[in-house]
Formats: structure tokens, C-alpha cells, sequence
């Protein structure tokens, strides 16, 4: 059952941290959980010590190339969000 | 050891998601957060049998070429497609991963089918919603589509029994079902309630993530999973509620298909000029500029940054953006553009923080905006946009409305502040109409 009790923890953290979120970046929140949900990764890299049949490594790359995708195309676009953001920060006097 | 990386990494990533609250704690945030996922990159991948790592290994390198490198060269346009697109591969990860589970006997079958069908939902309705937000027409009818997702719902769930004597077939009619209902269910939703289904495919990515974290009781995916579900789900409601329009409404009821008499009188309008819109608001004291998902669509938001250094440096007008919770078609949209035109975000306000000022202020310049201004929003009953909190434009000396064409809002409904006698209509490209009153004001 500790996983659930996990889960149950976790939905008030992210009920917490989320609310926090400023709504000027709502569009980087959502980048940025798009990242962190490339997480997924694990799941692919576990399932290869269980493969039984022939096509299963093709498609977990397949996994693997899609999580990864995730991961540096959501953080390159939250680091392109947030640098808008930066500039005008130093300009403002 | 992967314990211990597991405590580190979702540590560090809480603190990343919360870091978001100020965009200058953000960017140390969004730094912390790759960096953990890197650890994470590092860690499992040893973990992978030698005869599959170096194909897996340029499984990942391909996948963070085509992602850097799609990102880089995205405009900020169609960042809302990119985001559909990450929401819709994250989902079909899952997916896949789901399929291959299913053979080892070691996963709870119903979780392995759970992950299988939230997955391969998430990535069609993300694919509708990526078709929808690039604007590539098809032709389709909204009713029949929704109506063939119902029966496409009911027959994918009937499609799980087969599955429990003969997995190969059963299950790719199964999965076909699955994207089949999630395209059809997600197509006839229109356009301005987009940033809602965004959000909801955000969430649904976070859970499929979670499923998967179940089925291999991975702490790390369940709590990476529920942060990503709830901060969706978060989302889901902050939109809903901005629109007043319960979720319920946004999946199964389409404006444009119910027809909405609005009674409203189609008087003339007031057709002005770039010179008569430029005089106004360089003899104005206050302005305020009202974006909308025009201007994203017209690209104009360096054009706007200029009117309105313009406006501020050479008349000294005092200058502010107001944007409305769901303008644009992700949560967040016109913030990041009016960033990337270098407005101050000091000059950007909520809708609660200016709705009081537009009683002070000489003239509201709506820019591609035209649902989230309308009046009727809290008159008229049974309209869509029904008690939707607006923006309060109507209480501005004189509005100017920025539009392409008279036509009505998503919302289907006709906007009587296009015919008021203090309103000047300037139909036209955003970009070009901007662009005109800029050159007026440099030379006046």
C-alpha cells in the first residue's frame, strides 16, 4: 500500500507547488512538466530486463527515442521561454 | 544507490516546479530541473542489457536531436502546437512501454491496459490537438465526429474482453480503438477551448507516467507523474474557471454547432483608420492594450512593443497590457509573447488586477481579442460565454477594436461593443495595422 500512500502525498505537494506558479508562466509550467514527464524514461529502460518477444526492443527504443525527445525539446523550450523573460528584468531601471 | 538518486532527483524537482512562482527564481528552477533528469539519464541507463544499450543509446541521441532541434528553430507562434506535440509523445511513450508489460507476467494486467489506453489517448488527442492549433483544415461534420467517439468509446471498452484469451489481435484493435476515440473525441473542440484541452492532455501525460510508475512500483514516475497530473489538472481548473465554462460543457457541447440568437441589432459600425486610431491614443493619458490570440495568429507582438514604446517615450501615455486568463491558445500564451517583444512584464496585468482601471482610462486597443471583451458575457443567458468574468472594455472612453473581420468570436455570438458609438473598428492584419499606426506616430 505505500505506494498509494506516496501517490496521496504527492497530489498535495504538486496541489501545493502548482498554486505557487505565477500565471505570467503558466507556458513555462507547462514546458516544463512536459520535460520532467519524459521521467517516463524509466519505465523503458526497466522494461528491457523483461523482454520476451522479438519485436519488444524495437518498440522500447522507439519509447526511449520518444521520452528523450520529451525531455530536451520541453527543456530547450522552457529555457527559450524563460530567457523572454530574463532580459527586460537588467533593462528595467 | 537508485534509492538514494530517486530522493535527490524528485527533491530537486519539487523544488525546480516551485521555483516557477518568480520568473527570476524560474530560471534557476528550469536549470535544477534538467539537470536532475540528466541524473536520472545517467543512472537507469547502465541499467540496460549490454546487447540493447548501444541501440537504445542512439535511440535517446536521436530523440534529443530531433528535440533540441525542433525547438530551435519553433517560432513563438506555434509554441502551443509543440506543447500538444510533447504532450502527445509522452503519452505514446507510455503507451508502448504498457504494450511490452503486458507479455512479462510480473505487471497487474488491468494497470498494463489502463497504461495502454490513457497513453494511446493522450497521444491522438494530442495529434487532434496539434492538427487543430497548426490550422491544417479538414473537413468534418462536429456532430457526427463527436458521435462516432461515443460509439468508438463503448466498443473500445467492449474490445477489452478479447483481450483477456488472445492478446496479439485483441490488443491492436484495442489500441486502434483507443486512438481512434481519442482523435474523434478531441476534433470537434474549437478553438478558443484549446488552452483547457491542452491542459487536460498535460495532466493526462502526468498520469499515464503514474500508471507506469504503478505497474513497476517506481517511486520516482509516481511522484514525477502526480506532480505533472495535478499540475494539469491545476490548470484545467484555473481555465475552466476563467471561462466560467464547466469541463463538462468544453467536451461535450461545441458552440458552433448550437446557433445562439443574441438579438443584438447589427447597427453600422464606426470604420477608422491607422491615422485616426494614432491620434487618439497619442492624446490619450492611459491606454490599454487588450491581446488576444489575433495577435499570435498575426504575428504583431514586436509591433505592438513598439506602439507602445512609442506611445510612452514621445507622448508620455501611460501604457498597459491587460490579459485575460484563457487569451491565446495555452495557458500563459500572451504572456510569452508580449515577453519576447521585451514588454516589462511591470506594464502586464491580470484581469483582477485591471479590470478597475478601465473606467480611467482614454482608450482600450483590442488587438485580435473579441469573446474574452463582450458584455453579452453577462447578460445573456444560455450564451456560452455566460458569466465569464471579461475584461471590461466597454467602460474605456474609446475602445478600438483590431480585428481581421466582423465575423463572431469562437463563442458564436455576436459583440455588441462592435457597434457602439464609441467604438472605432480598424479591420485589417494586426501586424499590418499596427505597423501603420507606428509609422503615424513616429512622424506626428
Amino acid at each position: 500500500m505505500l505506494i498509494i500512500d506516496i501517490f496521496i502525498l504527492s497530489c498535495f505537494l504538486g496541489y501545493f507547488a502548482i498554486w505557487r506558479v505565477t500565471p505570467t508562466l503558466h507556458a513555462a509550467l507547462m514546458s516544463m512538466t512536459n520535460a520532467i514527464s519524459g521521467i517516463v524514461i524509466i519505465g523503458a529502460i526497466k522494461a528491457f530486463n523483461e523482454i520476451t518477444a522479438y519485436p519488444e526492443p524495437y518498440l522500447l527504443y522507439f519509447a526511449i527515442f520518444l521520452a528523450s525527445f520529451n525531455i530536451f525539446g520541453g527543456f530547450y523550450i522552457t529555457t527559450r521561454m524563460l530567457n523572454m523573460f530574463k532580459p527586460k528584468e537588467k533593462k528595467h531601471d | 544507490m537508485i534509492k538514494a538518486l530517486s530522493v535527490i532527483v524528485y527533491s530537486l524537482l519539487i523544488f525546480a516546479l516551485s521555483a516557477l512562482s518568480e520568473p527570476k527564481k524560474a530560471y534557476y528552477g528550469n536549470f535544477i530541473a534538467s539537470f536532475a533528469m540528466c541524473l536520472v539519464i545517467v543512472c537507469y541507463f547502465p541499467t540496460i542489457p549490454d546487447e540493447y544499450l548501444t541501440s537504445a543509446a542512439i535511440a535517446l541521441l536521436l530523440g534529443a536531436i530531433t528535440g533540441t532541434f525542433s525547438s530551435h528553430r519553433l517560432k513563438t507562434p506555434a509554441l502551443p502546437q509543440m506543447v500538444a506535440l510533447l504532450n502527445g509523445s509522452g503519452g505514446l511513450a507510455a503507451g508502448i512501454i504498457g504494450i511490452t508489460e503486458l507479455t512479462a507476467s510480473t505487471h497487474t494486467f488491468e494497470l498494463v491496459l489502463l497504461i495502454i489506453y490513457t497513453g494511446f489517448i493522450t497521444f491522438s488527442g494530442s495529434l487532434a490537438a496539434f492538427i487543430k492549433l497548426s490550422a491544417v483544415k479538414i473537413p468534418f461534420n462536429p456532430q457526427i465526429t463527436k458521435n462516432l467517439s461515443y460509439i468508438l468509446f463503448i466498443l473500445s471498452i467492449l474490445s477489452i474482453y478479447p483481450i483477456y484469451q488472445n492478446t496479439s489481435y485483441a490488443l491492436l484493435i484495442f489500441i486502434l480503438l483507443a486512438i481512434a476515440f481519442g482523435f474523434c473525441f478531441i476534433l470537434p473542440i474549437g478553438g478558443a477551448d484549446m488552452s483547457i484541452i491542452i491542459s487536460v492532455l498535460n495532466s493526462f501525460s502526468g498520469w499515464s507516467t503514474l500508471f507506469v510508475g504503478f505497474s513497476t512500483e517506481n517511486i520516482l514516475m509516481i511522484v514525477v507523474g502526480t506532480l505533472v497530473g495535478s499540475s494539469g489538472s491545476i490548470l484545467t481548473y484555473m481555465m475552466t474557471k476563467s471561462m466560467h465554462r464547466p469541463l463538462f460543457d468544453v467536451f461535450f457541447k461545441n458552440p458552433s454547432i448550437q446557433k445562439i440568437n443574441t438579438d443584438s441589432k447589427r447597427s453600422e459600425i464606426h470604420q477608422a483608420s491607422a491615422a485616426d486610431a494614432a491620434f487618439l491614443m497619442e492624446n490619450a493619458n492611459k491606454v490599454i492594450i487588450v491581446p488576444g490570440f489575433g495577435l499570435a495568429a498575426a504575428n504583431a507582438q514586436k509591433e505592438l512593443a513598439d506602439m507602445a514604446n512609442i506611445l510612452k517615450q514621445k507622448y508620455q501615455v501611460n501604457v498597459k497590457f491587460a490579459i485575460h486568463p484563457v487569451a491565446g491558445r495555452m495557458p500563459g500564451h500572451m504572456n510569452v509573447l508580449l515577453a519576447e517583444a521585451d514588454i516589462s512584464a511591470d506594464d502586464v496585468y491580470e484581469l483582477k488586477d485591471i479590470n478597475q482601471e478601465f473606467k480611467t482610462c482614454d482608450v482600450a486597443y483590442v488587438i485580435g481579442a473579441n469573446d474574452i471583451t463582450n458584455p453579452l458575457a453577462k447578460t445573456l443567458k444560455g450564451s456560452p460565454i455566460y458569466q465569464m468574468p471579461i475584461l471590461e472594455v466597454e467602460l474605456a472612453k474609446r475602445i478600438i477594436f483590431v480585428k481581421r473581420s466582423l465575423a463572431t468570436g469562437y463563442a458564436n455570438i455576436d459583440n455588441p461593443l462592435f457597434y457602439a458609438d464609441n467604438t472605432l473598428m480598424l479591420l485589417g492584419d494586426a501586424k499590418e495595422v499596427t505597423k501603420q499606426i507606428v509609422t503615424v506616430l513616429e512622424e506626428g
